[in-house]
């Protein structure tokens, strides 16, 4: 993924100017600022979830309007909202978001949705209804989705939030299993991640300046 | 580990068929697990029905003659009220951003929608019409001219204000203004099928207005699904 002289602003203020970077294969950027600073907007820009900016935003070496189902195939956003639903169970959520990326929902899909689950700690809680659950443990059924959905590129904003530090410990791995495996990682969190070849794009300088570390 | 089943997966390609039974089957789900929204339209459109011959005065030829007006009225406004939960509790949990990125298509995602709305508000509706039609006076054709009227009609009129919901999703209070965007657009509906109805009444032909029914029917069916899926995409850019 690359971006060329990407330009956003926000009820009048300018929150990134001219913004080029690229994120190869095998690559995590972790996106830093204060509160504030545009992080989520940057995000959700990149993704495709909104629309108010200037500049080029390619995929694979092609503007990303033109390979937008590839792209969205690809992609997996973990934004605030994770898109889990209160009145169904864990795994009823991941089953349709599976879906959703095209997984046909047969039989064979229950034992890996289970897997997944009980890797991230929600053993014998497929079957109770997200609403009985905890803050933290809602956060975990989203992140359920890292293991089961097939996307070369990650974006992850707060992934950590209301998770415990075992969990953040397994996610950190996580995120740099995909890096090896080949994937990108885009991820927002003020958490000093533990990661070889990480590299850190510091957003909130004033009036839209970045730097890349 | 799970990435070797990732590899099994990543070559499926989505097909609409199962993102659109798969949206279906889920909004009827939660409509299971949360009854009350369900319920809810059902209960407005038979209290106001009910009340209606409390209202006007119990004379058989009165009622029997203002019953298709009163049914139609009753079944749209009941849509108006339950349509506004539509989108809104997507939107509120994000579950509508990852609609918004999933390489399903827009428009199958919004038709399951409507098309789940439709089962879980109209046809509850459309089943006790008959109960309430004996309650006003009407006879068996004309009866049967309503049901058929609704079960065209009604469709439509979910297309349409779900239009409107998908619009002012992103505001705090849209029910009025869904309103305001979606009754215009009520208005041919109501008037063919009333209109079919009161011929059924005075033993016309009906089939006319029913035929402009089904059209009106077959052009939301094919146009606003992509209004819906467009106006969602604006609604959640300007989060």
């Amino acid at each position: 993924m690359q971006t060329q002289g990407l330009y956003c602003e926000r009820d009048d203020r300018v929150l990134i100017r001219d913004l080029d970077f690229s994120l190869e294969n095998g690559e995590v950027l972790q996106i830093e600022g204060p509160n504030g600073s545009g992080k989520t907007t940057l995000l959700r820009i990149l993704c495709g979830l909104s629309e108010d900016y200037e500049g080029d935003i390619f995929w694979s070496g092609q503007p990303r309007a033109r390979v937008d189902e590839a792209f969205r195939q690809g992609t997996l956003y973990f934004g605030h909202l994770t898109g889990v639903k209160a009145a169904l169970t864990p795994r009823e959520n991941l089953r349709w978001i599976l879906q959703l990326k095209g997984i046909t929902a047969s039989a064979a899909l229950n034992p890996l949705i289970d897997q997944a689950l009980q890797e991230v700690g929600l053993f014998s809680y497929e079957d109770v209804p997200v609403q009985a659950l905890s803050a933290g443990q809602k956060r975990r059924v989203a992140l359920a989705r890292l293991q089961l959905e097939p996307a070369r590129l990650w974006v992850l904003d707060e992934p950590f939030t209301a998770i415990d530090r075992a969990g953040v410990a397994q996610l950190e791995q996580l995120v740099q299993q995909h890096a090896e495996a080949g994937g990108a990682v885009l991820i927002t969190t003020h958490h000093a991640l533990e990661l070889t070849g990480i590299r850190k794009l510091q957003l909130g300088l004033g009036k839209g300046t970045w730097r890349i570390l | 580990m799970a990435n070797s089943v990732m590899s099994d997966h990543s070559s499926v390609e989505p097909s609409l068929w199962s993102g659109l039974t798969a949206v279906m089957k889920r909004d009827l789900l939660l409509a299971f697990r949360q009854r009350s929204d369900m319920v809810n339209p059902l209960f407005f459109f038979v209290m106001v029905i009910a009340l209606f011959p409390l209202g006007v005065g119990p004379e058989p030829a009165t009622l029997r003659m203002l019953a298709p007006g009163v049914i139609w009225i009753a079944a749209l406004l009941s849509t108006l009220l339950s349509v506004d939960s539509l989108f809104r509790q997507d939107f509120d949990d994000g579950s509508l951003e990852l609609v918004l990125l999933s390489p399903q298509p827009l428009f199958v995602v919004a038709l399951g929608k409507v098309l789940a709305h439709w089962l879980i508000t109209a046809v509850p509706l459309i089943c006790v019409t008959p109960v309430l039609g004996i309650m006003l006076f009407m006879d068996g054709n004309t009866l049967l001219a309503t049901l058929y009227s609704l079960l065209l009609g009604t469709p439509i009129l979910s297309m349409i204000s779900a239009i409107g919901a998908a619009l002012t999703v992103g505001l705090r209070k849209g029910g009025v203004l869904i309103a305001v965007i979606a009754l215009p657009l009520y208005v041919p509906v109501l008037i063919f099928g009333t209109s079919a109805v009161e011929a059924a009444a005075m033993t016309l032909p009906y089939v006319g207005q029913l035929a402009y029914l089904g059209a009106f029917l077959v052009l939301a069916l094919t146009f606003a699904p992509f209004a819906i899926g467009a106006a969602l995409r604006i609604s959640v850019n300007t989060r």
